[in-house]
């Protein structure tokens, strides 16, 4: 029973992880059909400045973890704003194309940040109490899990509160479900693709921050390994559902979790049959719309 | 083909296979003459990746399926020949005779896959298929690294020693040997991609990228076309992937990761969409200047130059990547497509594959 | 006021693709600054296209003057923001959104004409929490019509409004485009010729893509020969074929 409990609040800190690349990944689809391979690279950037900025402003503590997660979501949305601008716009429409970019981006990223921070994972310090422990019904939950679901749980609400209430929000609404009459009533929809890069990556960065706190160190490879697995959940939940890619970011990280300790570490494995399974019964995805 | 063309084809293979006789150098393209055994060997590897974005050319140019997992049959011709020669056949069976089996299983072996795979991946299309692809190629990249079975080796991945293949293939010696297995290889897969390319089930795939109704129109179903087209190209892909264990004394897991697909797309792209010599001229091209730029940046020039431009510039792949962003957004036909735009327009390439 | 024979929108050489297949073909015409003009033809002639290559949602060619100024190379959203309201082919209400949200959406000036809305279409306010996704086909017809009259238009673009509608409806939406046309010109592709009759002055006949026939609407509706053989329907009204069979019915 403890290890049930252990196994279900670690898959959902895990999950919460994935919401935050999926969140994005999802919502630049839905809105503009491109898949973006870059995006790891916002959440490796994120992470990395992060850490920079965060271990001059106090190593290990909560002031520099603060700083940390201020700066990653910034560095984050920054990346993404000059993707948008200077890339993916030119390509307007051609969606292979821009798909292509995306994928020589993240190449070239990943190997610049090799260059400067070197091929291996660099430790990182934590909070103290981020490397205790909490006893809930007998299991002993690792601090920094809190942590990530908590922080998850806001960018979620965030997310569902600008989507409802801001006019930008109902104009990315509208443009997942059928840019073409957006763009005919008479709407730009092209600052609101800026905007939704904006978010994507500012979630991408801070989760960069975040998984540095899960994994305990930070490196050039992190957001790419991150990338596949968000994929799998962003298509699981069904492309351009943030409601999809939430749920589906819980499950398939628990499923992970529950298939790497009763299943002899098959849990990788586990998800991508799952991910083939959910596509070919539906291939929307659990909440997706119908795909173009 | 016109003629012409057939016999300047012949003459390019032909001195393609008096390279390791000849003593010519091209100094900053290669790193030493070319019957040296480390140009051979740079050179055979490239006909390899030439080979392998050959077999993808098939998938995405001609039938225009974005696949994310072709890496994949690579690693299964790579990954089967080797645990083949290791694990299934009796040691006592002559290493010629041996090799030979375990080639015609690994084809047995990378067409069934290749058909399996296929079969489930096509039922969806457009973005959906590139993901279900991208995840069986993740799934047999995790499988790979995971060492399962015990057969797989791990990170370390699969050796292949002197006693399972003839010794003609082995050392440094027999480099030239090599480099004519890689040369025939990629003479083979051309002509596997044309025939497929030039046959009916070629031009009906062709014709499915552009307009599907149209062939539904005609009573054939894209499904069918679609999954020999993706099929072959799995196998002519594994076809590379043997011949580069061979080369390698070995394989690796990179070789299913999906980077690996991605760098295959790359140099797709960049050698031009929908040509197959810009497949070939792309694979040599991202191949050598791959070694040279690694060269580069361990050059005392390099060395030498203030941080801001040394750490890019002793990373090849961030300039790859960067030449290949800035190919996509400004040369949308590559390289073959900037070469068509030059020349000036004959009927062959006017009527001719994009 | 220059002249009010000059035409509000005059469409010449117009080409357009989708996905390669060229679906328009050298079409020319002109819609008056006042009034109702009607583009006919059979299903699939192009008569959609045209529309959404006036409007450059589909790739086009050739020349379209607004109020004689070119707006050929410009985006759909600078072209409607110049005043011209579009309301598509089966509705394209957004679905997940509510009606009110659907309006909000639409809405391009300070003071959006809400009064009128409510007036023409008493039903949607009593519907505006409603998901429009989940609203029958009339009433995300309402939708989509008011859609386009919360605003001052200076030429509105109509494509098929009664399409599937029940003969009451038809009644109801043609009560609504007259008295949009009062106050601002329209290019209406309608089918059924009833309705065609009650409001335009105008036709412009496709056929394969190109123009076959312009003239009074009255002399066109009036010449069973003519209808015959450009619509193949002799006055027979609302008749409908099935969606999808062209080009038309397939673009999204």
């Amino acid at each position: 029973m403890n290890t049930v409990i252990l196994l279900l609040i670690t898959g959902v800190g895990l999950g919460a992880l994935y919401f935050l690349v999926a969140s994005g990944l999802s919502l630049i689809y839905g809105l503009m059909h491109v898949l973006n391979f870059a995006h790891g690279a916002f959440l490796t950037l994120g992470g990395l400045l992060g850490w920079e900025v965060g271990r001059r402003v106090g190593d290990g503590t909560w002031a520099g973890l603060i700083v940390s997660m201020l700066v990653g979501m910034a560095v984050g949305a920054l990346f993404a704003v000059v993707t948008e601008l200077v890339f993916i716009r030119r390509l307007y429409n051609r969606h292979i194309e821009q798909v292509l970019v995306t994928v020589g981006l993240g190449i070239a990223s990943v190997a610049l940040f090799e260059g400067i921070w070197g091929t291996d994972a660099i430790i990182t310090n934590k909070v103290p109490w981020l490397r205790g422990t909490t006893t809930v019904l007998g299991a002993r939950i690792p601090n920094h899990i809190w942590l990530l679901i908590s922080v998850a749980a806001l960018v979620l609400a965030a997310i569902v509160l600008f989507l409802r209430y801001t006019r930008y929000g109902l104009i990315i609404r509208a443009g997942v479900e059928n840019r073409t009459m957006v763009t005919a009533l008479g709407i730009d929809v092209r600052k609101s693709f800026t905007l939704v890069f904006a978010i994507g990556g500012a979630a991408a960065g801070l989760g960069g921050v975040l998984a540095s706190v899960y994994y305990g160190n930070v490196s050039a490879h992190q957001g790419q390994s991150m990338l596949i697995y968000a994929f799998i959940v962003t298509v699981i939940g069904g492309l351009g559902s943030l409601t999809g890619a939430a749920i589906a970011s819980v499950l398939v990280a628990v499923l992970q979790q529950f298939a790497n300790f009763y299943l002899g570490g098959t849990g990788d494995l586990i998800i991508v049959l799952a991910l083939a399974g959910v596509l070919l019964v539906r291939p929307s995805g659990l909440m997706g719309r119908k795909l173009s | 083909m016109s003629r012409i063309k057939i016999v300047l084809g012949a003459l390019l293979v032909l001195f393609a296979a008096l390279l390791p006789r000849l003593n010519l150098s091209i100094p900053g393209v290669l790193p030493g003459p070319t019957y040296t055994p480390g140009t051979l060997q740079i050179l055979a590897y490239a006909f390899l990746i030439a080979a392998l974005a050959l077999s993808y050319h098939l998938v995405f140019g001609v039938a225009g399926l974005l696949s994310f997992g072709h890496a994949l049959f690579f690693g299964a011709g790579a990954y089967g020949l080797a645990i083949i020669l290791r694990r299934l056949l009796p040691a006592e069976l002559p290493p010629g005779t041996g090799l030979l089996i375990a080639v015609l299983l690994t084809l047995a072996l990378s067409f069934v896959v290749a058909t399996v795979v296929g079969s489930v991946a096509l039922r969806v299309t457009g973005i959906t298929f590139a993901m279900v692809t991208l995840a069986f190629a993740q799934a047999m990249n995790v499988l790979v690294r995971r060492n399962t079975g015990g057969i797989t080796g791990g990170e370390e991945g699969v050796s292949v020693t002197s006693a399972m293949v003839p010794s003609f293939l082995i050392g440094v010696r027999n480099s030239a040997n090599l480099y004519w297995i890689a040369l025939a290889i990629l003479v083979v897969v051309y002509l596997g991609t044309l025939w497929i390319e030039r046959s009916r089930i070629g031009t009906v795939a062709a014709a499915a990228r552009e307009n599907e109704l149209r062939v539904r129109v005609l009573g054939l179903r894209p499904y069918t076309v679609r999954l020999f087209v993706f099929t072959a190209a799995g196998v002519l892909a594994a076809i590379a992937g043997m011949g580069m264990v061979l080369l390698q004394s070995g394989t690796t897991p990179r070789v299913t990761s999906a980077d690996f697909t991605l760098t295959i797309l790359v140099i797709v792209v960049l050698g031009g969409v929908g040509y197959r010599w810009g497949a070939i001229v792309g694979g040599m091209i991202y191949t050598l200047l791959d070694k040279r730029l690694s060269d580069l940046a361990s050059s005392d020039l390099i060395a030498s130059l203030p941080g801001v431009l040394r750490v890019p510039l002793s990373e090849p792949v961030f300039i790859l990547g960067m030449v290949f962003v800035l190919v996509v957004m400004f040369i949308p036909g590559g390289i073959a497509g900037l070469a068509e735009r030059i020349r000036p327009q004959t009927e062959e390439s006017a009527h001719g594959q994009r | 006021m220059a002249s009010t024979t000059q035409p509000i929108l005059r469409v010449e050489g117009l080409y357009a693709r989708i996905s390669g297949q060229q679906v328009v073909e050298d079409v020319s015409f002109s819609v008056a600054p006042t009034g109702v003009t009607a583009l006919l033809g059979r299903n699939g002639v192009g008569k959609s296209s045209t529309i959404k290559a006036i409007l450059g949602i589909i790739e086009r060619d050739g020349t379209v003057e607004f109020d004689g100024e070119r707006i050929d190379g410009l985006r759909t959203d600078r072209i409607v923001r110049r005043g011209i309201a579009y309301v598509p082919e089966d509705r394209e209400v957004f679905a997940s959104l509510t009606v009110e949200e659907n309006l909000t959406l639409a809405v391009r000036q300070a003071e959006p004409n809400r009064a009128l809305v409510d007036e023409l279409f008493p039903e949607l306010r009593t519907r505006s929490q409603q998901a429009a996704g989940t609203l029958s086909g009339g009433q995300q017809q309402m939708v989509s019509l008011a859609r386009a009259l919360l605003n001052d238009n200076r030429l509105i673009l109509v494509d098929e409004p009664t399409k599937g509608l029940a003969p009451k409806l038809v009644f109801d939406v043609a009560r609504v485009l007259k008295a949009a046309a009062e106050t601002s010109p329209m290019l209406l592709v309608e089918q059924n010729l009833t309705v065609v009759r009650e409001l335009a002055q105008d036709v412009v006949v496709l056929s394969g893509g190109r123009v076959v026939h312009r003239g009074p609407a009255a002399e066109f509706l009036d010449d069973e020969r003519l209808v015959e053989r450009h619509l193949g329907v002799a006055g027979a009204e609302d008749h409908h074929t099935p969606e999808g069979s062209g080009p038309d019915g397939g673009a999204r």
